[in-house]
């Protein structure tokens, strides 16, 4: 049976190599299917990493906490109308819930930021030092503030990488120095490690903390004191997420003394959910990529079928000399099976280095990160086996039902 | 012992369109053991026809073939196919050796399908080639040998079974006088060793080295006779 296999592997191999161009041309759907297949996948599953080094960045198993305007039948309050999250609710939170690990808070605006004769305009937050800690902040020099820092209202600031660059010459060392926010004057302390984009885009380099109650009372002029823009807290395990969210939610309807019908005055938000969101974007990806995968094999296997109906006609002498000296159905069968099994096996792994070739030229050329993982290699080898398996499965019969005599008697 | 093959009023009818073609009608036949025989007829007689059916390539639509005690008509082809491949060795007019594959390749072809190791096909396909005089020719393919030396290459396929039945419909047919007598030699030494061989021939020197003739004509048999047999002419 192992003979048998595999001279007819050599035959079939034989058989091909004597029609180059025939089958090199059936070989081509299955080619560019397999091909644009894997270096789609590969693009696609780079992305998704990337996307998800992004959502690492917001910290770890993080729940934010935004105040939202309030709806009344339907009609969206004038912005800021009301003063919906405050410190209070933090603290509230923090006692209340004892899951919850940290507990940061922010306030938010942008503002002109000032070194000796450069200045730049960029967005200043008054955080916590919690805050800092539950976004897993890192720094390239110096470090972060203190609670000291926080109570006695320290003009003290923290440096992302963006604002340093536009605001420091190349070398020189920003900790130490002393910058002017909205004319305030800060010293430096610490520059925070680069983290990049952000999920919604946006460069999260570019950034100056300031210390939440120096940033209220002496830098932004807020109308009331201890009103925040967000809220952030982190669970010590992922799996306490939801279970957090949905408590923080009553304490906070109950702290704003909403009832029954009365919808939320915040959102709530898990890194979880943020992570499902562009989950979802990518499996729209995929299930494109399936349908072009489906497509481009259900050409290339009716090119093989067709080629393989071709090759039993032009030979059904031949199998009529074989079924004479006594090859069963079944011999001729796998005789015709292999040989698409051939086209399509050689045309799939010419597809894959093509793919893997193109995965590798995307990165080089257009910068994008690809993953060209071995499932994907894989799962597309064994694709382009079941299709030649099950597009030479018809004219494989169709060879094996020839009657004997018929055959013999075919010009 | 049984004869090897006895035919039983043997029919087969072809419908081609509204036509009914009767290429058999009523054939009786028996055939022993080591015979030699030679079927003679007119073009269209059913010759071809009656050695298909005796070859197992082709069933009767009527009637009753026992080949080594065993009837053929109601087997599958897949028992037909192992017949064929046990007990039989076809030799056509047209060679029918299978293009661009080497004499030895086309040699080994039924023990292929028998299942045999590669090193067994390859050592029986090369004593059967040496056997009909083509020792050197292994690894020529049909284009490279001249038409007497491809139907050589067909006598070594289908006696490199060693089959108990070696039919062979017009094996001169495509060939001159001087090939045509080497293959005779040939069939005539297997018939020697025991082989049972049935030759179709429309030429009576060809015949001649058959020990029986039988005449066919419109499908049934017209004579049936023993001759004196060239090769106990020969033995003489
Ligand atoms: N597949 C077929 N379909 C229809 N008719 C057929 C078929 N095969 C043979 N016949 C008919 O059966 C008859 C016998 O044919 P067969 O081939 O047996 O003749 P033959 O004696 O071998 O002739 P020749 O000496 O020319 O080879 C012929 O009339 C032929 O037309
Ligand atoms: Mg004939």
């Amino acid at each position: 049976m192992l003979a048998f296999v595999w001279l007819t592997v050599i035959t079939a191999l034989r058989v091909l190599g004597r029609n180059r161009l025939r089958a090199g041309l059936t070989m081509l759907g299955i080619i560019i299917g397999v091909g644009a297949v894997i270096a789609m996948v590969s693009i696609g599953e780079g992305a998704k990493q990337a996307v998800q080094k992004q959502i690492a960045t917001m910290g770890t198993n993080v729940i934010m906490i935004w105040p939202s305007y309030m709806t009344i039948g339907g009609v969206r309050g004038a912005q800021g109308g009301a003063v919906t999250l405050t410190v209070a609710d933090a603290l509230e939170l923090k006692k209340r819930i004892p899951i919850l690990s940290e507990t940061g808070w922010l306030i938010r605006s942008t503002m002109q930021i000032v070194n000796g004769n450069r200045n730049w305009n960029g967005p200043v937050h008054g955080v916590s030092p919690s805050y800092v800690t539950i976004r897993d902040w890192s720094f390239s020099s110096g470090g972060s503030f203190t609670q000291t820092d926080m109570e006695s209202a320290a003009r003290v600031a923290l440096l992302g990488q963006t604002v340093v660059e536009n605001i420091f010459e190349p070398g020189e060392e920003p900790v130490g120095a002393i910058i002017r926010i909205k004319n305030v004057p800060f010293r430096v302390i610490g520059v925070l490690s680069p983290k990049g984009q952000s999920v919604q885009g946006s460069d999260q380099d570019d950034v100056v903390f300031i210390p939440f109650t120096t940033a209220e009372r002496k830098v932004f002029g807020t109308l009331f004191l201890g009103s925040v823009g967000g809220v952030f807290v982190s669970t010590e395990r992922t799996e306490d997420l939801v279970d957090a969210a949905e408590q923080i939610r009553q304490v906070m309807r109950a702290r704003h003394r909403l009832q029954g019908e009365q919808p939320d005055d915040f959102t709530i938000r898990t890194q979880v959910e943020i992570g499902k969101v562009q989950e979802g974007t990518s499996e729209t990806l995929t299930v494109m990529l399936m349908i072009i995968a489906s497509v481009s094999l259900l050409v290339g296997g009716i090119g093989i079928m067709n080629i393989l109906l071709v090759s039993v006609t032009e030979r059904t002498r031949e199998i009529g000399i074989r079924m004479a000296v006594g090859a069963k159905r079944f011999h001729i069968l796998i005789q015709f099976l292999i040989e698409a099994l051939t086209l399509s096996v050689v045309g799939g792994c010419i597809g894959i280095l093509f793919g893997v070739l193109a995965a590798r030229l995307t990165t080089v050329i257009a910068g994008w990160p690809t993953i060209i993982s071995s499932d994907t290699v894989a799962v597309a080898f064994v694709f382009s086996v079941v299709v030649g398996l099950f597009f030479g499965l018809y004219p494989a019969n169709k060879a094996a039902r020839l009657n004997p005599i018929d055959a013999l008697r075919y010009e | 012992m049984n004869p090897l093959i006895v035919g039983e009023d043997i029919w087969k009818v072809y419908r081609v369109g509204d036509v009914e073609v009767q290429a058999l009608r009523g054939v009786s036949v028996t055939i022993e053991q080591g015979e030699f025989v030679a079927i003679m007829g007119s073009s269209g007689s059913g010759k071809s026809t009656l050695m298909n059916i005796l070859g197992c390539l082709d069933q009767p639509t009527k009637g009753q073939y026992r080949l080594n005690g065993v009837e053929v008509g109601q087997l599958r082809p897949d028992q037909l196919a192992e017949i064929r491949n046990q007990q039989i060795g076809f030799v056509f007019q047209s060679f029918n050796l299978i293009p661009r594959t080497s004499a030895l390749e086309n040699a080994q072809l039924p023990l292929f399908y028998r299942g045999l190791s590669l090193k067994e096909q390859r050592t029986l396909a090369s004593a059967a080639l040496q056997r009909v005089g083509l020792k050197g020719r292994e690894h020529h393919s049909p284009t490279q040998l001249s038409g007497g030396q491809q139907q050589r290459v067909a006598i070594a396929r289908a006696l490199v079974t060693s089959p108990s039945l070696l039919l062979a419909d017009e094996p001169t047919g495509n060939l001159d006088t001087e090939s045509s007598q080497d293959i005779m030699g040939i069939l005539e030494g297997l018939n020697r060793d025991g082989m049972t061989v049935i030759l179709v021939t429309h030429e009576v020197d060809i015949a001649a080295y058959a020990s029986r003739e039988i005449v066919v004509k419109d499908g049934q048999i017209l004579s049936d006779r023993a001759t004196k047999g060239r090769s106990q002419v020969v033995g003489a």
